[in-house]
């Protein structure tokens, strides 16, 4: 077997060392009962690299990849152009095959990539301070409900219907668990809901989405100042990180906690994961905050280097007591942003912006000018949604078999109803032969 | 201390063995500035056409001012994070013996195989007739899963081990909330569990009671009888445990667990020592998490990403968190995403899973096979007991007996010397190794556990012996100071931790900001 280096010579001379017959010997606290002697049933015996490689790309062959053909998917995972570099170097074997940097001499490199992309969260949020990641922006969107139940000592968390559905469902699957309440309101996909009703004195958290998940663009600035006046705290969920590029960021608009996702920078689609999630609070909520941090100090010598930091907050030193029980971050994916991030710089990622917007505004166009649609939105970024006279779980289907992966029918987030509501994403990998293609096979199909 | 980073000079008598030089450099070891300190207006590294002229649909929202991004060209940004790379021990690097976190070889087929287009470019929306064999590589992930721990049901949905747990208890709770047993309050976790074992306990609303050890290492049976009663939900442990040691008593644990009505969860974190040869269904586990990037070797990033699949006895498997695969009487998978008024529980994270880390898990599973992963945990246990009879004689094993895939010393042979724990891991750093786990378990003083794994050669394991026992003696023979300057050839000394917590910097400030910047 290639990745075991024990000869038999060697495990003979081991078992000698240690003085046993055999490594049987070395499993003898297993209750002879449970020990398995004969070969497993079922399972196929090793493979070389050659067939292990046939066999995988041959189940990668019966997927459609949606760089192939045509695609507008988005709700949540964008498909990006990823330069060639970010892969190249998150697979150097430093970054790659790394732990958690518990020895931060020897872990510097890991270490100053943390403090720079908590940076960066910070920067595009527009919030203080921002974590070393979370597992995904859903299970941040969970932990940050859970982290303002804990500062505002309430137990009610009121979600918008504009937030992705999944989203909710990993919050309210905490909530029933943990025990809080959530505060549901029904989806609006041609906007308007009043948040503030549902507001009351037990109320810790506001939770919106921006862009929310229909694609409308909103300004919460009212809102923060309405739950900060009673004393709830305002969370803005972001899944496509790429419009902080354009729009203003959640800390300017009053966003007490920012959950995001970042698959969007350095991030391939992946079938949903992995992913990484982003997390940034105010200033004064530091000690709240989930997850790992990372921060500066000085050496022996007094020279500048970066280690974790408030780790009372963690698990590992506060068990049972800790803010979260999040131990596992989503390091690489971390890295994998922030080098596409410094990639692109300041022009780059505000250009970029710009471009999703740009071509968003072109496939609206397109897609308003085939007969029986209707744009739903007035504002959005890269992704909208439009209203057709057939439900979209059809239509969707009957685009597939054209060859076009054209959005993500309402219904498949919400587990029924809005039937005829299609979400529908541009990006800067779309080009205008692909939305003509997509104009062109909806109208075919309706 | 200047911008970058680099010392204003050494202080007098510093115990640096290295000499000063003008850049701050030590030959191949660069001093890197931050990202940001290297920023000039203008500079980008990625190639984007022009903006398409359209009118703004952005609504009522004002665009946003200057970020305050860095700008620096492709081969910039190349150069820094190699740089920055080359600061950091892997495992590629060399031994990487860190207890309970399981360092092992990270093949590269397994990386090429999760960037195929065919996964790794795939949406998670997409219709499922366009996906079905990344579906059909979730049953077969859940298949190999199933059938190695001999259970009924899996959910791959958690996104790492701390995340597995959480689903587990969130089965057991929905287990007694079906039979309206509400009673159940409390959680039962020995003192050696994992930090993260009872925070999930707590997180889900439960009471955490801790098990004490026995003098041997093994959770004390007789504790544990004793707090179990109507008010337990379940009891989590680890096996092998924390202290490397396999629960000999655990088939009766079990019964006792099942006997007061409470379930049994299994931190299964180390199940690598034993894949292939025990099932833990066997040993009568009604719920366990596994951790693919430990036994399976997905890379472990920096700190992640992991995944933290589950699986479930009969007792527990009506409650599977959504979503999962399913597979129709025509062949075609399915997957099952919403919860619906079943006793399938909610939703953990958005989407399906890790499926980066699924790829790269089966594709570990399929090259050792079932005869090679029998081997695996083999070769990790024969290494850790390999190392234990080596080393017991200058340091102090905390437990008679074999190990499992781990060992773990004490700091009793450090006893009067001046000598610490912490010291022994530095001055290994500068030979060369990254150090074990240290104070950790708790149960045991100034912990030391070593972990090699199989990927480990006889050569590097003598090595590291060598290194290890001529530590011991050189602690021993009262050379405190040797340790206590420890470690000397590393990017950067002994940290202070101690400041960066009291006075926390976490992020890069501008020393002028940029909006008066643009002014200007």
């Amino acid at each position: 077997m290639r990745y075991l280096p024990l000869t038999e010579a060697d495990r003979r001379s081991m078992l000698e060392a240690i003085g046993v017959p055999s490594v049987d010997e070395l499993f003898r606290d297993v209750p002879e009962a449970a020990r398995l002697s004969g070969p497993i049933e079922g399972l196929s015996n090793h493979m070389g690299e050659l067939e292990v490689d046939r066999a995988l790309s041959a189940m990668a062959g019966k997927n459609l990849p949606a760089g192939s053909v045509p695609s507008f998917l988005g709700a949540g995972a964008y498909r990006h152009h990823i330069p060639a570099t970010v892969d190249h170097l998150v697979q150097r074997g430093e970054f790659l095959t790394a732990y958690t940097p518990y020895q931060p001499e020897v872990s510097q490199g890991t270490l100053q990539v943390l403090f720079e992309f908590q940076t960066q969260v910070s920067l595009l949020t527009g919030m203080d301070v921002a974590n070393a990641s979370m597992y995904d922006g859903a299970t941040a969107c969970a932990e940050a409900v859970m982290m303002a139940n804990r500062v505002t000592r309430r137990k009610k968390a009121v979600l918008s219907g504009g937030l992705h559905p999944h989203y909710r469902d990993t919050t309210t699957t905490d909530a029933r668990f943990i025990g809080f309440e959530t505060v549901v309101m029904p989806p609006a996909p041609t906007g308007g809901e009043d948040l503030l009703a549902a507001v009351d004195g037990d109320t810790s958290c506001v939770v919106v989405q921006n862009p929310d998940v229909f694609g409308h663009v909103r300004d919460y600035t009212e809102l923060g100042k309405a739950c900060q006046a009673k004393g709830a705290l305002l969370i803005v969920v972001v899944t496509e990180a790429v419009s902080l590029g354009l729009l203003t960021p959640p800390g300017d608009m009053g966003a007490d906690i920012v959950a995001a996702e970042g698959q969007s920078l350095g991030n391939a689609l992946n079938f949903g994961g992995p992913y990484v999630g982003l997390f940034a609070v105010k200033e004064k909520l530091v000690r709240q905050m989930p997850g790992r941090l990372c921060g500066q100090t000085v050496d022996a010598d007094g020279r500048r280097g970066f280690v974790l930091t408030l780790s009372t907050r963690e698990q590992h030193i506060r068990r049972e007591k800790a803010t979260s029980n999040i131990c596992t971050n989503s390091g690489l994916c971390a890295l994998a942003f922030s080098i596409h991030l410094s990639l692109l710089g300041e022009e780059g990622f505000t250009r970029l912006a710009e471009i999703n917007h740009a071509k968003a505004v072109q496939l609206a166009d397109k897609l308003a000018a085939v007969t029986g649609v209707e744009i739903v939105n007035d504002s959005f970024f890269n992704e909208f949604t439009v209203k057709l006279p057939k439900p979209a779980a059809e239509v969707v289907e009957a685009l597939a078999q054209r060859g076009i992966l054209g959005g993500v029918p309402a219904s498949r987030l919400f587990g029924g109803g809005l039937d005829d509501l299609l979400i529908v994403a541009a990006t800067e990998t779309n080009t205008e032969s692909d939305m003509d293609a997509f104009a062109t096979a909806l109208a075919e199909v309706l | 201390m200047n911008n970058q980073g680099r010392p204003t000079g050494l202080a007098e008598g510093s115990d640096s063995a290295v000499p000063q030089t003008v850049t701050g450099n030590r030959g191949l070891q660069i001093e890197e500035p931050l990202i940001f300190e290297q920023d000039s207006v203008g500079r980008c590294g990625v190639d984007l056409p022009e903006v398409p002229a359209v009118a703004s649909r952005l609504g009522a929202v004002k665009p946003r001012g200057r970020i305050g991004l860095p700008g620096l060209a492709e081969p910039q940004v190349v150069r820094h994070y190699t740089r920055l790379s080359q600061k950091n021990y892997a495992i590629d690097s060399g031994l990487y013996p860190l207890g309970s976190c399981t360092m092992k070889h990270n093949p590269r087929l397994n990386e090429k195989m999760a960037r195929l287009p065919g996964f790794a470019d795939v949406h998670p929306l997409q219709p499922e007739s366009t996906v079905q064999g990344a579906l059909e590589l979730m049953a077969e992930l859940g298949r190999w899963l199933a059938t190695l721990t001999g259970m009924a049901a899996v959910t791959l949905a958690p996104a790492a081990g701390a995340h597995g747990e959480m689903c587990g208890i969130m089965a057991i709770r929905s287990a007694h909330d079906a039979k309206g047993d509400k009673g159940r309050t409390k959680i039962l976790v020995p003192e050696s569990a994992h930090g993260t074992n009872p925070a999930t306990a707590a997180a889900c609303g439960y009471a955490v009671e801790a098990i004490p050890a026995t003098e041997d290492g093994r959770v004390d049976l007789e504790a544990l009888k004793a707090k179990l009663g109507p008010d337990v939900a379940g009891l989590m442990l680890t096996n092998p445990n924390t202290c490397g040691l396999f629960e000999r008593d655990i088939i009766t644990i079990a019964e006792a667990v099942h006997a007061a009505g409470a379930y049994f969860y299994c931190d299964g974190a180390n199940f690598n020592a034993i894949v292939g040869r025990v099932r833990p269904a066997d040993l009568g586990i009604d719920v366990m998490h596994i951790n693919l990037h430990k036994t399976f070797s997905t890379p472990h990033g920096g700190g992640g990403p992991g995944s933290g699949p589950v699986v479930f006895a009969e007792s527990l498997a009506p409650f599977v968190p959504v979503p999962y695969v399913v597979q129709d009487k025509d062949g075609a998978f399915r997957l099952v995403e919403q919860a619906g008024d079943g006793p399938a529980f909610g939703r953990m994270k958005a989407f399906h899973g890790q499926m980066g880390m699924f790829v790269r898990a089966l594709a570990y599973m399929m090259s050792h096979g079932a005869d090679g992963l029998r081997q695996v945990a083999n070769d990790a246990v024969l290494n850790a007991n390999y190392l234990l009879a080596r080393l017991q004689d200058v340091m102090t094993p905390s437990f008679e007996g074999p190990c499992m895939h781990e060992c773990l010393f004490d700091d009793r042979f450090l006893k009067g010397t001046g000598v610490t724990t912490l010291d022994i891991a530095k001055a290994l750093i500068d030979e060369g190794f990254h150090p074990m786990t240290m104070y950790f378990p708790l149960v045991v003083h100034g912990a030391l556990l070593i972990e090699p794994t199989e990927t480990e050669s006889k050569a590097s394991l003598d090595q590291f012996v060598t290194a290890l026992r001529a530590l011991a003696e050189r602690a021993k023979s009262g050379d405190v100071a040797y340790f206590q300057g420890a470690p000397r050839l590393t990017p950067r000394r002994r940290l202070d931790e101690t400041a960066a917590a009291r006075k926390p910097v976490l992020r890069w400030s501008p020393a002028v900001e940029p909006e008066k910047v643009a002014a200007e």
